[in-house]
């Protein structure tokens, strides 16, 4: 299975503030009700997009002038509380390449790099320059590098972070790690048979 | 060298490390359930895969099943599509479904101690953050997304990083009517909600070696909620006790070997750890949110925040608390007026949760123009409900006596908020719209204050609306 090597996104970019966006936001449980992750994509955000009529409250995402981006910005701990892959999938299936936040928590991060979807840190200050830069230019493409760890944008740029281990699955084309755990048959046995209550 | 648990289960597990450095990870222990696992079952199938230890997998349905409904096809065709997929994928592959005919069927984290399933010395994972509770025996147990669930489905191992231990002491004596649910809403509210990131935390001290099983559950259920990957408590003749006769338990010689196996795997003393909090027992205190996450808690007694008084990012979020929550600034949070009043879910679903609250509740009423449901955890917790009589209580007083499901936690089923209503609950998350309405509010709390909401209609000190004395 030959998987891209991420090794840069880029693309416009859309800021969502906020601090502890947590997986509900980003998904309300109602649509989980599915047996696929098809179709997903419109239901990001769904309840601080919308209201209960379907008519939209002001978002960014709902701004024609971001629609098309494929990075996403936002602030602290983004992505907390639920496991729910359905979070990063609608992100993917909406059509982001990307996430630059604060921070983010665990088990999303870990999920969205399942995904290929890099997600990097920056500081604040610095993903407020961003932000005020697509601002006030929402055509201005802005440049992830994992290599060199930093973030491009009109001519500036600002240094971003992500995991060690993630950062190298991406770049390397082994974000999906089913291959190699595959591969790992014989040391499977091996372990499992060390352990008795895997082995009755 | 004296080693954490963390450390010793890690160890036992590691089959090798991958290229990125990432250890992979054997899972001794695999629980599923409806809404996280068919999307994997549907990436085997496209890949041509097996499950790799199928009778290491046990599946049960909880979130969308209806508690005041069985006949199928459900009213609702997506939930009922949801639990006939669940069916077909464990047929298929062999794996073992407690459903609703089997009498065994409830939540996950609740079924799985239940049954004896949840062990010392284990690795285990579930497509569903509160996994974290299993931790409660002595296991590292991890949340995961649908993705690694079709890898521990297919290998039975996972890619992970380890993580770093930190020890939170609780010394002291709890006061009298404060619990398990208020000890973590503290801890969170202490350490903050992604105080826990990169982090395992090991919970020990007086408070937990004299908690329950069901109370250890309690705490390690919300570790998540504290940013922390999984939460555990060393096992000890508490857990023993617990497990003894179960149906999953060893049983004859297997039981002492496993017995001194699973002795073997708490923390070493003298070990280290990445980070040490202590807690006095004696600080902690009824606990109810506030707020739109579970750090966002306060005593009984305090008043809300007063957006004035803080500055920045904290004004912001706690701005825009307030206003969802429609509460105002520095106000005093008992006496707020409730819509709804719910007990149950994996946090508080347990035997113990209904029967304390239940020592209070007898001859006492539901306020009027409230709705308070209870919802027992899994079928096994509603039957030795019945056989106590303690149905029958909280029927008298006026709750809605539900059966097992995941109910109005997370409103996947027909239990929900309806427009801006208020619900004291004894659940684990206060998100923007998690009860079901895109606009309803919750204050989690303990179950006894749940009660004390349900009886006064309020948010109240369940202290002094049941006269709770020295335990």
């Amino acid at each position: 299975m030959a998987l891209a090597q991420i090794t840069s996104v880029s693309g416009r970019a859309v800021y969502v503030p906020g601090n502890d966006i947590d997986t509900d936001r980003i998904i309300p449980a109602r649509f989980m009700k599915c047996v696929t992750f098809d179709g997903l994509g419109e239901f990001l955000f769904y309840d601080v997009r919308k209201n209960a009529d379907g008519s939209e409250k002001p978002h960014p995402l709902n701004e024609a002038r971001f629609k098309g981006a494929t990075i996403l910005l936002s602030g602290l701990n983004f992505g907390c509380g639920s496991s729910r892959e359905h979070a990063p999938q609608a992100i993917q299936k909406y059509g982001f390449r990307a996430v630059v936040t604060e921070g983010f928590a665990e088990i999303f991060f870990g999920n969205c790099t399942t995904l290929g979807i890099p997600c990097m840190v920056a500081k604040r200050e610095d993903i407020a320059r961003i932000a005020e830069a697509v601002n006030s230019d929402p055509q201005l493409e802005v440049t992830l590098d994992l290599s060199a760890r930093e973030i491009r944008f009109g001519g500036q740029v600002v240094k971003a972070t992500i995991r060690e281990t993630d950062r190298d699955a991406l770049v390397n084309g082994r974000w999906d790690a089913i291959g190699e755990l595959l591969e790992g048959r014989a040391a499977i046995d091996a372990t499992a048979a060390r352990l008795p209550y895997l082995a009755a | 060298m004296p080693q954490s648990l963390f450390q010793k289960v890690w160890d036992a597990h590691a089959v090798r490390t991958l290229a990125n450095g990432q250890t992979q990870l054997l899972i001794g222990t695999h629980l599923i359930h409806e809404v996280t696992s068919p999307q994997a079952f549907g990436m085997l199938r496209d890949l041509s895969l097996k499950v790799a230890m199928p009778h290491r997998t046990f599946a049960t349905v909880d979130h969308i099943v209806p508690t005041d409904q069985f006949a199928e096809p459900f009213a609702d065709p997506l939930a009922d599509a949801m639990i006939k997929e669940l069916r077909r994928n464990c047929a298929e592959f062999g794996i073992t479904f407690f459903d609703r005919s089997t009498g065994k069927q409830g939540i996950v984290h609740i079924v799985g101690p239940e049954q004896g399933i949840t062990q010392p010395g284990t690795t285990i994972a579930c497509g569903d953050s509160h996994t974290s509770t299993h931790g409660a025996f002595g296991a590292i147990a991890f949340g995961i997304g649908t993705t690694q669930i079709r890898d521990v489905l297919a290998t039975q191992t996972m890619a992970l990083g380890r993580l770093k231990v930190r020890r939170i002491n609780v010394n002291g004596r709890l006061r009298s009517g404060v619990y398990a649910k208020d000890v973590i809403l503290h801890i969170i509210r202490v350490l903050g909600v992604n105080g826990g990131t990169g982090f395992a935390y090991e919970y020990g001290g007086e408070v937990f070696d004299r908690f329950s099983m069901e109370e250890r559950m309690t705490v390690c259920n919300m570790s998540i909620e504290g940013g922390a990957r999984a939460g555990y408590v060393n096992p000890d003749d508490t857990t023993y006790a617990y497990l003894k006769g179960r149906p999953y338990s060893p049983k004859g010689a297997a039981w002492d070997a496993a017995v001194a196996r699973w002795r073997s795997f708490a923390s070493d003393p003298g070990c280290t750890y990445d980070d040490v909090v202590t807690i006095d027992a004696a600080d902690i205190v009824p606990t109810v949110t506030w707020g739109i996450n579970p750090g966002q808690g306060i005593s009984i007694n305090e008043r809300v925040p007063d957006p004035q008084a803080v500055s920045g990012d904290e004004r912001t979020s706690v701005e825009e608390a307030l206003a969802y929550m429609k509460l105002p600034p520095g106000a005093p949070i008992k006496g707020t007026r409730i819509d709804v009043a719910f007990l149950g879910s994996c946090t508080n679903g347990r035997l113990s949760d209904f029967q304390e609250v239940a020592r209070f509740l007898r001859g006492r009423k539901v306020a009027p123009g409230i709705k308070a449901i209870a919802v027992p955890g899994s079928q096994g917790v509603g039957l030795l409900c019945a056989e106590l009589g303690i149905d029958r209580v909280f029927r008298d007083a006026g709750f809605e006596w539900r059966e097992a499901g995941c109910s109005m936690c997370l409103a996947m089923n027909p239990d929900k908020l309806v427009g801006d209503q208020l619900c004291a609950s004894s659940s684990n998350r206060n998100f923007k719209g998690r009860q079901g309405s895109p606009t309803g509010r919750t204050i989690l709390m303990s179950p006894l204050m749940v009660a004390a909401a349900a009886v006064t209609g309020t948010v109240a000190d369940a202290r002094e609306v049941f006269a709770v004395g020295d335990r």
